[in-house]
């Protein structure tokens, strides 16, 4: 158990650096999308909502977890969605580079 | 159906691969909408893996709650452009809830059985997540002019908001060192709920677009305290990834 934590930590500050260096180098033109983009990674939540509702342990949790995954899932959807669609507006309105 | 847990594993994995790569892909226009495709394979992957899952025992809800999401984000994913920051508030808002519903079940469900520090983490995920839940309900009001957008202001508010938010990590506090009083949980889902709503009251709408990448990075660390709660190495990527992005969207 303890060591399992160790590793999350470990993974937590690695992860914490990648965003960092990823997102570092990011054109300021591309904020806005990126912004609804880690929106929609960020529903990733729905995976803990999911294996709650499933494991059907008790009515409050199925009711709550329920609920979870519908916020949750309109945002991936809503958030790929749009973002996709600023994307498009992006490259018809700029010359793409050679 | 009998799925081998390291499959399940290896899925996970592999969805966190694509959202770091579409991150990665995002940062130049022209590769910009691969960043899109990867993301979507990677969730697809992460919400396929999680329903192999051999503690799933009913289907039901699960189809339910994933198809009424999937019909309630088109409209939420066809907003005007114009629309967009106040879209992005309330998409902000809906993480919140789900990240604090869930981890308020768990509480429920496994409160007074988990270790100290889970817990912690447990009620840092819920105070995180009401806050940013009502926090980011108000920003998208007052862009939306749902709500005056003028900043209201009154004597002493600093001292109020912060003895506010003070209170809920007290009684967190409490809770952690004698986890034999269930009943405190609820005060601490509550009191943030408030925190959220005084947070944002003073605030104007020009500057809507900062506290916004703030509520952004507050939910990706309420995610991030999910993982460590479930131990879910995928939602600790992806809540990291998402609270490292607030220095760059001032």
């Amino acid at each position: 158990m303890k060591f399992d934590l160790m590793t999350d930590l470990y993974v937590f500050m690695l992860a914490a650096f990648i965003g960092f260096e990823v997102i570092r180098r990011i054109s300021p033109l591309l904020h806005t999308p990126l912004m609804s983009l880690t929106n929609a990674l960020d529903a990733i939540a729905v995976v803990g909502a999911i294996l709650l509702v499933g494991a059907h342990k008790s009515t409050l949790s199925t009711v709550l977890g329920t609920i979870a995954i519908v916020a949750a899932t309109s945002n991936v959807v809503g958030g790929f969605l749009i973002t996709d669609r600023m994307l498009k507006m992006f490259k018809s309105s700029r010359p793409q580079k050679p | 159906m009998h799925v081998p847990l390291y499959i399940i594993e290896l899925t996970y994995l592999a969805a966190t691969a694509l959202f770091i790569l579409s991150l990665k892909l995002m940062s130049a226009p022209t590769t910009a909408r691969h960043g899109v495709w990867a993301g979507e394979l990677g969730m697809v992957l992460a919400i396929a893996g999680t329903l192999l899952n051999q503690g799933i025992v009913d289907y039901k809800w699960i189809v339910i709650a994933l198809v009424l999401g999937a019909i309630m984000g088109v409209p939420l994913g066809m907003v005007h452009m114009t629309a967009v920051p106040q879209r992005t508030a309330l998409s902000h808002a809906f993480g919140a809830l789900c990240v604090t519903l869930v981890g308020t079940s768990e509480f429920y469900l496994r409160g007074t059985e988990v270790s100290r520090f889970t817990l912690s983490v447990l009620c840092m995920e819920v105070i995180l997540g009401s806050l940013t839940f009502t926090g980011s309900l108000m920003a998208a009001g007052k862009l939306q002019e749902m709500l005056p957008q003028r900043p209201i202001t009154f004597k002493g508010q600093n001292i109020v908001n912060l003895s506010v938010l003070a209170v809920a990590l007290g009684l967190a506090a409490y809770l952690v060192i004698h986890p034999g009083h269930p009943h405190v949980f609820l005060f601490i889902v509550g009191i943030p709920l408030l925190f959220g709503v005084l947070m944002i009251i003073p605030i104007g709408g020009a500057d809507m677009p900062t506290v916004i990448s703030l509520l952004n990075s507050y939910a990706g660390l309420s995610a991030a305290a999910m993982g460590f709660v479930l131990d879910s190495k995928l939602l600790i990527v992806a809540g990291a990834l998402e609270a490292r992005r607030v220095s760059f969207c001032p």
